[in-house]
Parts: C-alpha cells; sequence; structure tokens
C-alpha cells in the first residue's frame, strides 16, 4: 500500500468518515446520545484520565462531531480540531488557553462586528485585553507587540468588505513576537485559502457559513496547525505546565503536535461547555461534501455580481477584491487564485437612503444577518451588524453609512444581476 | 534516510511487524507519557517490557521492571525511549551489543539523536525520532479520530467493531504527510535552531 495524497475534494467527503463499524451505515450516523457506557472500571479511569482514546460525554467529544473535526483538519492542513457550538465559542476557547488576567493580544481591526464587540467589552471582564492593528498597515502590528502580548488574531478575508489580509506578512511578524497567529478563515473557506501553508499556528470558523452552507445550524471549530511550541519560557501555562484538572498531566508533552485542540476540548470545551450538537455537525458535514462545488460557484457568481455593480450608475464604488484594479486584487491573486470569496460590499451614490432603498426592493436578496448561505443574501451593515459601533469605527471597519454588503449565492447569476438591476433603479 | 518526515507505510511496516517492545524510561506514574503509552500497547497485544533500575523488584500493569536491556534475557524486537535526547546514546550503544539484536529503535515526541540514529542504521536497524507509537497506531487505525485528531487515512470499508485489547487494522489508505506538513516542517526548523 502507498501513501497517495487525496486531493481537496476526495478529502471534502471521505476524510474523518468511515461505514459504522456495527450497522455498515455509510453517511455519517448522528449520535444523539449525551453519553457512553464504559467498558469496565479501569476503561473509564482510563478516559478520564485521558490514556485512552474514546468517547464520555458530548460536552467532551461525540461521535459525529469527530468526523467534522478530522475532516475540517484534514482541510486546512492541520493535525487536529474542536467542534464547538458557534464561531464565538471557538475565539472564547481558544484565548482561554493563552490568556490570563492582564494578557494582551492584537487584532486586525478590520474583523466580523460580532467579534469586534466580543474582544472590545465581553473579554474585558475576564482582563483579556485587546490592542488593535491595521491589517492595511503591517508596522502597526509590529507597534503593538508587547511583553503581554500572547497571540494575534486576523481574518484571512476581512469582513464586511471582503479585503484580504497578508497573512505571511503578519505571520512572520507572530513568529519574531514568539506568539501564535490565530487566522479566522470563515470567509475563505480552505477551499479558497489554507492559511496554516501560509503560516497561521491556529485556524478558526465560523462553520454556520460556507463550511456549513446552506444556512441551517450553528457551528465553530478551532483547528491546531500543530506548528507552535508551547513549552517555550513558561508563557503558555495551560500547555506546558501540569494541570491540576488532570492530576499534573501536561498537555503538550502528552499530546505533542496536536497538544492545543487537546487543551482546548479538555480545559476548554469541558469546563465552559458549549458543544455543538450532534444534529448541527451532521447537517454541517453535509454542506463540507460539496464546498469545492459551490465556493466555486458562489465565487464566479460574486465576480459577475460586482463586475455589474462597477459598471452601474447608481454605484460609487466596489470594493471586491477579485476586481482587476481593486486594492486587494494583488493580495487576491497570491492567497486566493480560485476566487476572491463571495462576500463584499459596495458604496451607493445615494448614501444611506439609498442603501435602505435598495434592500427594501431586492425580491431574490434575502435581507438577513448571516453570510455563506446557498442564498444571496443582503444587509446595510451600519443599522445591524456594526450597529453598536460609533461612526468612526463604523468607517475604519469598512461599514460605513453609505455601505451595502452581499453575500451571494449560488443561483444563476444573471437572476441575481437582474434584481439588483431592478431595485437600484426603482 | 529522512528523519524528518516518515511516510506512513514505514511506520506501519514497523508496528505491525515488532511483537516485543521494551520501554526503556517506563515510569509507574500513571500520569506520566510512557505509562500512556505502556498501557495503549499493552491493550493492544504487543509483549511489553518496563526498563527502569528504579523500579526494579515492582511490576508495571502486571509486568515485572527490568534494570536494563541486557537484562531481559530474551530476544526483543524494538526498544522504544523514553529518554530526553542527551540521553539516547548510551541506550542505543546498549541495544547495538544485543544477541540477537533488536531491529527497531524508537525515540519519543520529542527525542531525536540524529548521531546515535546512523549508528544503529549502520547496524541494520530501522529507527523512528520524535514519535509516539501509541499515537501513530491510533492514527493509522484511525482510533484517535476519537478525539478529533487528523488520522491522515481514508478508508470506505466497514472495519471491524473495536473492542478492548485486540489489534486494529492499520492497512488504511494514507492521505499522506503533506496534509500534516507545516507541523512537520516547524519541528524541523526547532530541530536546527536547538
Amino acid at each position: 500500500m502507498t501513501d497517495r495524497i487525496p486531493g481537496f475534494s476526495t478529502l471534502a467527503v471521505h476524510a474523518g468518515a468511515q461505514p459504522d463499524p456495527t450497522t455498515g451505515a455509510r453517511a455519517t450516523p448522528i449520535y444523539q446520545t449525551t453519553s457512553f457506557v464504559f467498558n469496565d472500571a479501569d476503561h473509564a479511569a482510563s478516559l478520564f484520565g485521558l490514556q485512552a482514546f474514546g468517547n464520555i460525554y458530548t460536552r467532551i467529544g461525540n461521535p459525529t462531531n469527530a468526523v467534522l473535526e478530522e475532516r475540517v483538519a484534514a482541510l486546512e492542513g492541520g493535525t487536529a480540531a474542536l467542534a464547538v457550538a458557534s464561531g464565538h465559542a471557538a475565539q472564547v476557547i481558544v484565548l482561554q488557553q493563552l490568556l490570563t488576567p492582564g494578557d494582551e493580544f492584537i487584532a486586525a481591526r478590520k474583523l466580523y462586528g460580532g467579534s469586534i464587540n466580543q474582544f472590545t467589552h465581553a473579554f474585558k471582564s475576564f482582563g483579556w485585553n485587546v490592542v488593535w492593528a491595521d491589517p492595511d498597515d503591517i508596522t502597526t502590528f509590529e507597534r503593538a507587540v508587547s511583553p503581554r502580548t500572547k497571540a494575534i488574531f486576523i481574518e484571512s478575508i476581512a469582513n464586511p468588505g471582503g479585503s484580504i489580509t497578508d497573512i505571511e506578512a503578519i505571520a512572520a511578524i507572530a513568529r519574531s513576537a514568539g506568539v501564535p497567529l490565530i487566522v479566522d478563515n470563515t470567509l475563505a473557506s480552505p477551499y479558497l485559502i489554507r492559511p496554516i501553508d501560509h503560516g497561521a499556528d491556529i485556524v478558526v470558523h465560523s462553520l454556520t457559513k460556507f463550511l456549513g452552507g446552506h444556512g441551517n445550524s450553528l457551528g465553530g471549530i478551532i483547528v491546531d496547525a500543530g506548528t507552535f511550541d508551547w513549552s517555550k519560557d513558561n508563557k503558555y501555562p495551560m500547555l506546558s505546565e501540569p494541570r491540576p484538572e488532570y492530576h499534573g498531566i501536561r498537555i503538550q508533552e502528552t499530546f505533542g503536535n496536536f497538544a492545543f485542540a487537546i487543551a482546548c476540548r479538555v480545559l476548554g470545551l469541558r469546563d465552559l461547555g458549549p458543544a455543538l450538537s450532534p444534529f448541527n455537525a451532521f447537517l454541517i458535514l453535509t454542506g463540507i461534501e460539496t464546498l469545492p462545488l459551490r465556493m466555486q460557484k458562489h465565487c464566479d457568481n460574486a465576480k459577475a455580481v460586482a463586475e455589474f455593480l462597477a459598471g452601474h450608475p447608481a454605484v460609487a464604488s466596489v470594493s471586491y477584491a477579485g476586481l482587476p484594479g481593486d486594492k486587494y486584487n494583488n493580495l487576491a491573486r497570491k492567497y486566493a487564485p480560485k476566487g476572491a470569496g463571495a462576500v463584499f460590499t459596495f458604496n451607493l451614490k445615494g448614501g444611506y437612503e439609498a442603501g435602505v432603498s435598495l434592500v427594501s426592493n431586492l425580491q431574490l436578496f434575502s435581507h438577513l444577518a448571516n453570510v455563506g448561505d446557498t442564498r444571496s443574501l443582503v444587509i446595510h451593515p451600519a443599522s445591524t451588524t456594526h450597529s453598536q459601533l460609533d461612526d468612526a469605527a463604523k468607517i475604519k471597519a469598512g461599514a460605513g453609512p453609505d455601505v451595502v454588503r452581499l453575500s451571494i449565492g449560488i443561483e444563476d447569476k444573471e437572476d441575481l444581476i437582474a434584481d439588483l438591476d431592478q431595485a437600484l433603479k426603482a | 534516510m529522512n528523519h524528518d518526515t516518515y511516510s506512513d507505510d514505514y511506520i506501519r511496516s514497523i508496528l505491525n511487524s515488532v511483537k516485543t517492545i521494551a520501554m526503556v524510561g517506563a515510569s509507574p506514574i500513571d500520569v506520566r507519557p510512557s505509562y500512556f503509552a505502556f498501557k495503549y500497547l499493552v491493550q493492544r497485544g504487543y509483549d511489553m517490557i518496563p526498563i527502569n533500575p528504579g523500579h526494579v523488584g515492582k511490576s508495571l500493569l502486571g509486568r515485572p521492571f527490568v534494570a536494563s536491556l541486557s537484562a531481559i534475557g530474551r530476544p526483543i524486537d524494538m526498544i522504544d525511549i523514553f529518554r530526553s535526547s542527551k540521553h539516547i546514546m548510551p541506550v542505543v550503544d546498549e541495544a547495538l551489543k544485543l544477541d540477537p539484536l533488536p531491529k527497531v529503535i524508537w525515540m519519543q515526541l520529542g527525542a531525536r539523536d540524529d548521531e546515535a540514529a546512523a549508528k544503529a542504521e549502520a547496524a541494520g536497524l530501522k529507527v523512528v525520532m520524535n514519535r509516539c507509537p501509541k499515537i501513530e497506531y491510533g492514527r493509522l487505525s484511525s482510533e484517535i479520530s476519537w478525539m478529533g485528531v487528523n488520522s491522515r487515512t481514508i478508508s470506505a470499508k466497514r472495519a471491524p467493531v473495536p473492542t478492548q485489547g485486540m489489534r486494529l487494522s492499520l492497512n488504511r489508505m494514507s492521505v499522506g504527510g503533506g496534509a500534516t506538513a507545516a507541523s512537520d516542517r516547524a519541528a524541523k526548523n526547532r530541530d536546527e535552531q536547538s
């Protein structure tokens, strides 16, 4: 038997899944159970002591969720993954392993509005201090590094503007600072960008978006690249020091290059609790099987719609990295040659009023606060996802009052263009 | 040979062929990695011999501790070394005096001594460094998938229902080292810097 590296589409269908040994079921069964029977007392003790591979309780692990975890780890080129209840839960668990009260992490200013809120407000009460940097000026990341910095957080394709981040440049800063680079890869999905290939140490996703892809299930995931040395300088005691929760086990020493994913599971998920429902895991897995097909169609449609809008008299400008001449086009060619994603913004000449009118006149686009659905979606970020930011912060985040965000679905592009055309004329 | 990465075939051929394993540095403390690996390999049917001069007279999961490799007194297939890199060479030197010679020298996660590896290979032994046989067995059998770990194997075949103490099939299609190449590269960079 020779080793052979299958392609992305093969992994999207097969990685992590095998026929069920007991029944022969070919689709991954939904193990809708809270808990799992032990063989005997020693088996139970081995599982609780992390000595054996196996299942205890669905808040720690579940066989359906495990298939999802291995599949996303394989698609991202990571050593292991942990699925959780949402993308937000993934971010809390990742940072809980890295920061103690009083520590800092550097985050790109251009982020999903929900992440900006989480980092600014919710994390403040944990004593985790976010320091903002500008992904358009890499030196701001360098200047933000302090002795208390424990991580750097960026999005590969940034929400809402669809700008592309220079992952390798920021990875170099993370390496010289001796901290891990965390990349939220939600808007790209591993089909377009694999951040680990560019120097990311940890990848997080909202599975709710393109990976699940059908707008039916919340979920989040953490992928361990297996690249970071957690034992250096005692900077990350959750990984390097004996853990009292497990009678003195050192996580990195015991689990090697997937130690971070294990720490997230046995110290993060176990104790904080945001477990993913196995039913959601099943729906997301089914979505991932068609990720390569959907993602290409999303991107091809997005490019056609962006080109149409760029030529429309009511449109002031279009921010889509896939368009030649866009500020981020060179980065898109380097990092996302198959397509620049399907979420982008454009500015209307008519400002705020024109935005409201467009949203209300669209017939095929759904007005809602999500992205990465099979259906095309539209939202006015200034009044919704980014509404809790002040005006200056809105503009800095790419969500000014004249900005409309689209998430392009997999319908026929002619129908999407016709709908936008009639709504812009109305 | 190249010890930065190993083909799944190489690891599989070792785990499928060895039966008797002497574990140098086996610990009776049940939160130590050596204890984890020892117990797992016992459950998977390997004939395990704990080597630790500090615990002679006691036993580990019913197997008596032995003071040294030369004191085992019967042929062994593989030596699994739970010692840090700087303590590897004397173990390999002792291993190469055994008659018959063992077939495999295995150094645990974090342990690597290229000079000792070259010496063992020159004597015809296979060498694995900076890996854990428990993790590799769990990975190639896909048992480790329960923990969300990328096993880098895929299969459309129905596997037997796993039970305690059973050898598992390691002969699944490998999806290859490329899938975690970033981790291997990082490990290599660390070795070169240290």
